[in-house]
């Protein structure tokens, strides 16, 4: 149980260097939505394997040599002791961290730069899509922005459309009302000339009349002595007419 | 840092004083679930500090595997003790 409890705050190198250690980067089982950007660098080892706390751990007291003076009583005292115990397997295990340390040293910022650029595109991928998607929403915010203004201009429209339907109204108002008043107009012309027929026929009727019987009236006698009066009255003119040439 | 008084228990075990240690165990919570949920969280600290960064380096998986060396040459110690070049130290 000691162990257990202990493991997990204490012990190794974990636990020496928490006092420092910015508590901030320790979760908490909330989930922030916009996450929280991942840190830049990690936490501080000194020679890949030593986290830097130890050795700001013992600096108030030892100084800066500290931690190593205490690493080599250690290492001394392990191998004295023989707590660990130098056989075949020593020289396996240095040679392997031989081959190891000289692999890192070697090729270890070439694989953080290739496994950053794979980061990176990522990330510009990810961006992409960001900023693509942000075009096409405010292409959709000025449509949308256009549209409404169209709308807008819907009741103008509905006007003309009104005037037009109201014109067209008025004219055929306007044509029937031309069209009752021609109609009118030809009835009454035609009682008009009706009437003027009928004045006239009878002005004709009674002018003939009156002809046929003073005509009828003028008995051959009548006829015979108006004949010579003319005839007489005729004489003495042309006697006038004659006398006044000469002279 | 004397802020708000923090009971005992729940104080990190490098805060608690040493008279307090044995209470600090007392009510640390052993139950399978803590025992869990105590190890996810010790794992989650080591991983959000040494390697869920941008740029990691070297420490994160080699602090791993010396303390996984360390770990398997405790527990074969009792075999390579009788490989000792001398009897008495």
């Amino acid at each position: 149980m000691l162990f257990a409890a202990g493991s997990l705050k204490s012990s190794g190198p974990l636990g020496a260097g928490l006092i420092q250690a910015s508590r901030s980067l320790h979760t908490s089982s909330q989930s922030l939505a916009p996450l929280p950007p991942l840190p830049e660098k990690g936490g501080k080892v000194r020679h890949g394997i030593i986290p830097e706390e130890l050795f700001q751990l013992l600096y108030p007291k030892t100084g800066v040599t500290g931690p190593y003076m205490l690493g080599t009583g250690l290492l001394f005292y392990i191998l004295s002791k023989e707590i660990y115990v130098i056989n075949h397997e020593t020289f396996a295990g240095a040679s392997i961290g031989a081959v190891i340390i000289y692999a890192v040293k070697k090729f270890g910022p070439s694989v953080a730069a290739f496994a950053d650029k794979l980061n990176e595109d990522k990330v510009a991928k990810a961006q992409e899509v960001k900023t693509l998607a942000m075009a096409s929403l405010t292409q959709a915010i000025e449509d949308e922005n256009k549209e409404q203004w169209r709308a807008e201009g819907r009741s103008m429209l509905f006007d003309a459309k009104r005037n037009n339907v109201a014109m067209l109204l008025e004219t055929n108002y306007r044509e029937r009302v031309h069209m009752v008043t021609h109609e009118v107009k030809r009835r009454l012309d035609y009682q008009i000339a009706l009437q003027g027929l009928h004045r006239r026929m009878e002005q004709e009727h009674l002018v003939n009349w009156v002809e046929k019987s003073v005509i009828g009236s003028i008995t051959p006698q009548q006829e015979k002595a108006s004949i010579a009066k003319c005839i007489t009255d005729l004489n003495a003119l042309a006697k006038t007419v004659q006398a006044k040439a000469t002279v | 840092m004397a802020d708000r008084p923090v009971a005992v228990v729940e104080k990190r075990l490098l805060d608690v004083k040493l008279g307090e240690l044995g209470k600090w165990l007392g009510g640390r919570d052993f139950t399978p679930n803590g025992l869990i949920s105590s190890v996810r969280s010790g794992h989650d600290r080591y991983y959000n500090k040494y390697i869920n960064v941008k740029k990691g380096g070297i420490g994160g998986i080699a602090m791993l595997l010396v303390g996984y060396v360390t770990l398997s040459y405790l527990w074969e110690y009792d075999h390579i003790k009788h490989d000792r070049w001398r009897k008495y130290h």
